[in-house]
């Protein structure tokens, strides 16, 4: 399973958080970025998750206000790619307590750190929750000065799809 | 986990982010950005020194403006500087900054892969974690050069932490990816493979990861892993779903792990050892027999991960090939996919099916879903799922179902998305090709695409078509027709005008016997369409209204009339007016054998491989074209498919390295000043690139003969300049015939194309016709070796009184002969008088320094030049007793040599050149034959019968015709043919 890039855009298509697991410069990262942001907003609900572009295949699925969109490569598994989306809103959800795309705005360095708990290099390194964010965890303890954030504005989650 | 927000406290970005969000403008957002840099600038330049917390907020706030899209150039020393910070925190931004913006300046990597190298060593495993995490973020080769050799160390080390063992892993896997020659192999690969018994799971799905991109360069180090993985694999698929605790997901057991592991297994063959093989075939099946187990749970995140495993122990299935009974089951299993309300699981067993359909084991299994499959193409509403049911029609498509799919796939393009069009117009002509069983049937498929879809019939297809018509004479009269029919409408597109122009100036002659498409109304019908189309068709337009005046002379004037009007012979275009101006010259100046000479009808296409395919398959990819030309099905209908059929007259074998429209495939010689790629016309129209350009060089003149040259390198001799004979060699400068001449010769008696010669080296084929006493023939010299032919020289010899009874002019013909190429050679032959001895053919070349000489008798008979006369029975037994002296007569009773079929013998006797006149003999199973042997001295009249005996197997043959050796040497040839 060689994920190329991670996407997560708004439904404004604002993005929102990109890892790249290619080397690719940044005018092309941005180049797919447009590409990619208008192709899949513009696909209806019932469609399927998957489609072709370029030679790699897409996986995408929105959550709430959220679209998470992998690109794998020809040979990888679509469906086992749409659960690693799923496994990382669980991880972004269980950290956050009902995650939001605020949460995701403010505090987007934690959304990169449980990421590469999760990811590292396009593949899959740890797929139990408890192990990703016992990780996580531990770090937060090693940390100091823990402010509450008050601009958090609950949107309704993106548990809509969770459970 | 409390509601609480996590963040580490920094309010200043937490109200910068707001800030931002607030911005009502673009503007509004960039000012304040820009505020902040500015702010964050002088923080960064300020006397006085910033704590750890101050700098890791302004890196935090840098690194979240450049992800907003803006560029940063700056702060990259304070993010260095928060790496060797103690605090966990401060390190992470540190590091995340440094992954997200790496910067290859050189004094900054330094100092990176310092800190770097430091954590590695700190035996803190979550220093440790961020060290490795970056480096696999990064995975620059600067890292590589600096970590590779450690990294594996780690790895396997005894006392690393699990969770350094997995990023040690992946982090190895990227740097072996980015730079392979950078990590050293060793005697850490085989405690690798070993990982896959560790007790963590977490650490055996990263080791899975390396090993399957590490076996696929070095597959023999990394063998054992076989056996390791079948055996975690059948742990896993026979546990229960509790089993594996936290690597249960939703009720299924490891499914990355699993995936992972079924991917492993297809980097090899099937495992050799019988009890593994056994163990993974009860895996597989188990997998299988939980598919029709009912779910244990409703929601999509079960089903996605239990099917995710199926689906790719579907594909390890294919992948092996070998098991009928399990390619059967998962045929089985993706048909019901095929129906399921889930949209993504119908698009992927649509896709998976389409491997499957180039399995012999279970292409049948597919086929019966065809109706399924042909319903989704109608009704999916998703483009990318009805994309996937065409790719898989394509797939399943064989001889039996063809005429159904390609219909269907016709249908479907009138609304397919414009996306996918033209890829659908490419399936459609090649297979419309493959299976075609008769031709008709493919012109009109071909006609239909470009009526339904003509913007997207690349010039692949259409010229594909005309290769096609050119080489198959049975189809040329329903092709004219069909054209012709398809350009009455008035709305047609440009495509449809190219073909039709072509065709109908090829083989418009077949068709204008009809006074609804008489050769006025064939012109008429074209021009009409002249004004709309782009210069590159006005050009082919033109072309076909020159070989209109040649085929038909009731032309000359109205065309002529169009060529010298102001539109064209001042056309502001250079090659429509260059063509205007030379073929009204032409048409003026020539005399009719010289345009029939110049505008012969195109010889035949040599055999190559479809540059529609090749099309495809730049298009697709490989991958995709390998479903496509797969051999198996293609044995079968080996007879029609494919290429080009061979037909008699298709005499050359280019090598597989010819171009794409053979047409340029013998190069130009090298000794002449290429005309041939300067723009011959008829070239012009298959070249691949933009329509030619009209060469400037050559006066007008020099171009218009070099420009209608048939399409072979030829001289550039003057074609209008008498053809100087080439200088003949004295009889005593060439060997005799080769043994088998006589045999040869004998072939070509009934018939004027085909194979002359064919040894190691060197195949000469033959394309001949005869009008009157005047002959036309070509000859084709293919170099079936590697290597150049040089001195390459052929001769035609006259030996005897043969130079008074037959004239024949040859044209030089390159003196090189490419590895692989085929050279024309064009022979205009008169027969003056009859004539006993055929000339002689001698080639020489040298092949690899030594020379080479080979004679051969040219298939030149008296009976070529036989025009055949129909007569009724009366006339015919009034001339046979006028022609009733003894010596007129010669007779031959023979043994037949081949079964004596009257079909056969029917087709020989009119190959012979007589026609066969019915109910002249009393007994109909004689044949009569009647027919006027023409030289430019005498007319010969002759009459045959040949009466054959089944019973006794032997024939009687008798020849009458005014001149006695005429008469015994039609008899000798003729006796030889059966």
């Amino acid at each position: 399973m060689a994920m190329q890039f991670m996407l997560l855009f708004s439904r404004q298509g604002k993005l929102r958080l990109q890892k790249w697991y290619v080397p690719l410069s940044d005018k092309e990262k941005k180049k797919i970025t447009r590409e990619l942001v208008q192709t899949v907003l513009a696909r209806k609900p019932k469609m399927c998750s998957f489609l072709e572009w370029r030679d790699l295949k897409i996986v995408y699925k929105r959550y709430a206000s959220l679209y998470f969109c992998c690109a794998i490569e020809d040979q990888d598994n679509e469906l086992i790619t749409l659960e690693i989306i799923h496994r990382y809103v669980e991880l972004l959800d269980k950290y956050f307590g009902s995650v939001c795309e605020l949460d995701i705005i403010f505090n987007f360095e934690k959304a990169y750190f449980i990421l590469d708990e999760f990811l590292l290099g396009g593949e899959v390194q740890e797929t139990s929750k408890k192990n990703v964010l016992k990780a996580i965890e531990q770090a937060d303890l090693l940390q100091e000065n823990r402010i509450r954030i008050t601009a958090r504005v609950s949107m309704g989650g993106l548990r809509k799809n969770l459970y | 986990m409390p509601a609480v927000s996590k963040g580490d406290g920094m309010r200043g970005l937490a109200v910068f982010i707001s800030d931002i969000r607030n911005c009502k403008s673009k503007e509004a957002e960039i000012k304040r950005i820009n505020k902040e840099l500015a702010n964050i600038r002088s923080k960064f330049k300020g006397d006085k020194a910033l704590d750890g917390y101050s700098k890791k907020k302004y890196v935090c706030k840098l690194l979240f403006i450049f992800l907003l899209g803006h560029d940063i150039d700056f702060g990259h020393m304070e993010a260095v500087n928060l790496l060797s910070s103690n605090k966990y925190t401060e390190k992470q931004i540190g590091y995340l900054f440094i992954s997200v913006l790496v910067n290859s300046n050189s004094e900054l990597i330094r100092l990176i892969n310092n800190a770097i190298k430091n954590d590695l060593a700190s035996r803190n495993p979550t220093f440790m974690c961020l060290a490795l995490h970056c480096i696999a973020n990064v995975g620059s080769r600067e890292m590589g050069e600096a970590f590779a050799a450690d990294i594996p160390r780690i790895l396997v080390a005894g006392d690393s932490m699990d969770s350094v063992k997995q990023s040690a892993a992946l982090c190895l896997l990227r740097l072996y990816k980015a730079s392979p020659d950078l990590v050293p192999m060793g005697e850490w690969t085989a405690r690798v493979v070993h990982l896959l018994n560790d007790q963590h799971m977490g650490v055996v799905t990263a080791a899975v990861s390396l090993i399957t991109c590490l076996c696929k360069k070095n597959p023999d180090d990394f063998k054992t892993c076989i056996s390791l993985a079948v055996s975690r694999l059948s742990r896993i698929v026979s546990s229960a779903s509790t089993d594996l605790q936290d690597y249960t997901y939703y009720f299924v057991p490891a499914p990355w792990l699993s995936v992972k592991l079924l991917r492993l297994l297809q980097c090899y063959p099937p495992p050799e050892d019988a009890a593994v093989k056994g163990r993974l075939v009860e895996s597989l099946e188990t997998v299988l027999n939980k598919a029709q187990e009912p779910p244990k749970s409703k929601k999509v995140q079960h089903s996605n991960a239990k099917n995710a495993i199926l689906f790719e122990t579907i594909s390890l299935i294919i992948h092996y090939d070998s098991e009928p009974n399990l390619l059967v089951r998962a045929c089985n299993q993706l048909g019901q996919f095929l129906q399921h309300r889930e949209t993504n699981l119908r698009y992927l067993a649509l896709e998976s099916m389409c491997t499957l359909a180039s399995s012999e084991f279970s292409h049948e299994a597919v086929k019966t879903h065809i109706d399924t499959v042909i319903n989704a193409l109608k009704t999916e509403r998703d483009v990318s799922v009805r994309q996937r049911a065409a790719d898989l029609l394509y797939a399943m498509c064989d001889r039996s179902n063809a005429k159904q799919i390609v219909s269907e796939m016709l249908r479907y393009l009138e609304t397919a998305d414009y996306a996918i069009r033209e890829e659908i117009v490419l399936k459609v002509a090649i297979l419309a090709e493959k299976y075609a069983v008769d031709y008709s049937w493919y012109v009109d498929t071909i006609l239909n695409l470009i009526r339904i879809a003509g913007d997207y019939v690349s010039e692949e297809v259409w010229y594909r078509v005309l290769q096609i018509v050119t080489n198959r004479d049975d189809v040329q009269g329903y092709a004219a027709k069909t054209v012709f029919e398809a350009l009455q409408a008035p709305a047609c597109h440009e495509n449809m005008v190219k073909v039709g122009g072509y065709i109908l100036g090829e083989f418009g002659n077949l068709i204008a016997g009809d006074p609804r498409s008489s050769p006025p109304v064939q012109f008429s019908l074209l021009h009409s369409k002249f004004h709309l189309c782009s210069v590159a068709t006005r050009a082919l337009l033109l072309s076909t209204y020159i070989k209109f005046i040649n085929l038909f002379p009731e032309t000359k004037a109205t065309i002529q009339g169009v060529l010298r009007a102001g539109s064209q012979l001042r056309n502001a275009d250079v090659e429509l007016q260059q063509r205007a101006v030379e073929y009204l010259t032409l048409s003026s100046v020539a005399s009719t054998d010289v345009l029939a000479t110049v505008l012969e009808e195109m010889p035949p296409f040599p055999e190559r491989e479809s540059s529609i395919l090749a099309k495809l398959k730049r298009k697709k990819g490989p991958g995709a074209a390998s479903a496509l030309d797969d051999g198996r099905r293609d044995a079968s209908s080996s007879d029609i498919n494919g290429a080009v059929e061979p037909t008699p007259s298709t005499v050359s074998t280019p090598s597989p390295s010819a171009d794409l429209l053979g047409l340029r495939a013998a190069p130009p010689p090298a000794a002449a000043p290429a005309p041939a790629s300067a723009g011959n016309l008829l070239v012009d129209v298959f070249s691949d690139g933009p329509a030619a350009q009209p060469s400037l060089g050559p006066t007008p003149e020099e171009a218009f003969l070099s420009e209608l040259e048939p399409p072979a390198p030829e001289s550039p001799m003057a074609l209008l300049a008498d053809p100087a004979p080439a200088a003949d060699p004295g009889p005593e400068d060439i060997g005799p015939p080769v043994p088998e001449a006589d045999e040869l010769l004998n072939k070509f008696v009934c018939k004027n194309n085909g194979v002359l010669f064919e040894n190691q080296l060197l195949q000469i084929g033959v394309k001949s016709e005869f009008r009157q006493n005047l002959g036309r023939m070509y000859l084709f010299y293919g170099n079936k070796t590697s290597v150049q032919f040089q001195n390459f020289l052929p001769t035609v010899v006259h030996p005897g009184d043969l130079q008074t009874q037959l004239a024949v002019q040859t044209k030089r013909v390159a003196a090189q002969v490419d590895g692989g190429a085929q050279v024309q050679q064009v022979l205009n032959i008169e027969c003056l008088r009859d004539f006993l001895t055929p000339p002689l053919l001698s080639v020489r070349f040298r092949y690899g320094g030594a020379p080479q000489s080979l004679t051969l008798k040219l298939p030149v008979t008296i009976n070529k030049f036989f025009q055949p006369t129909e007569m009724a029975a009366q006339d015919f037994f009034q001339r046979w007793k006028q022609l009733s002296l003894p010596l007129q007569e010669a007779q031959k009773i023979f043994k037949a040599n081949h079964p004596m079929d009257a079909e056969v013998t029917k087709a020989k006797l009119l190959g012979f050149g007589s026609a066969l006149l019915d109910n002249v003999d009393p007994n109909p199973e004689n044949f009569v034959g009647a027919g006027i042997i023409q030289t430019k001295a005498l007319q010969v009249g002759c009459l045959l019968r040949l009466e054959p005996n089944a019973q006794a197997q032997m024939y009687r043959l008798t020849l009458r015709t005014s001149k006695e050796s005429v008469s015994r040497h039609l008899c000798e040839l003729l006796a030889q043919q059966f």
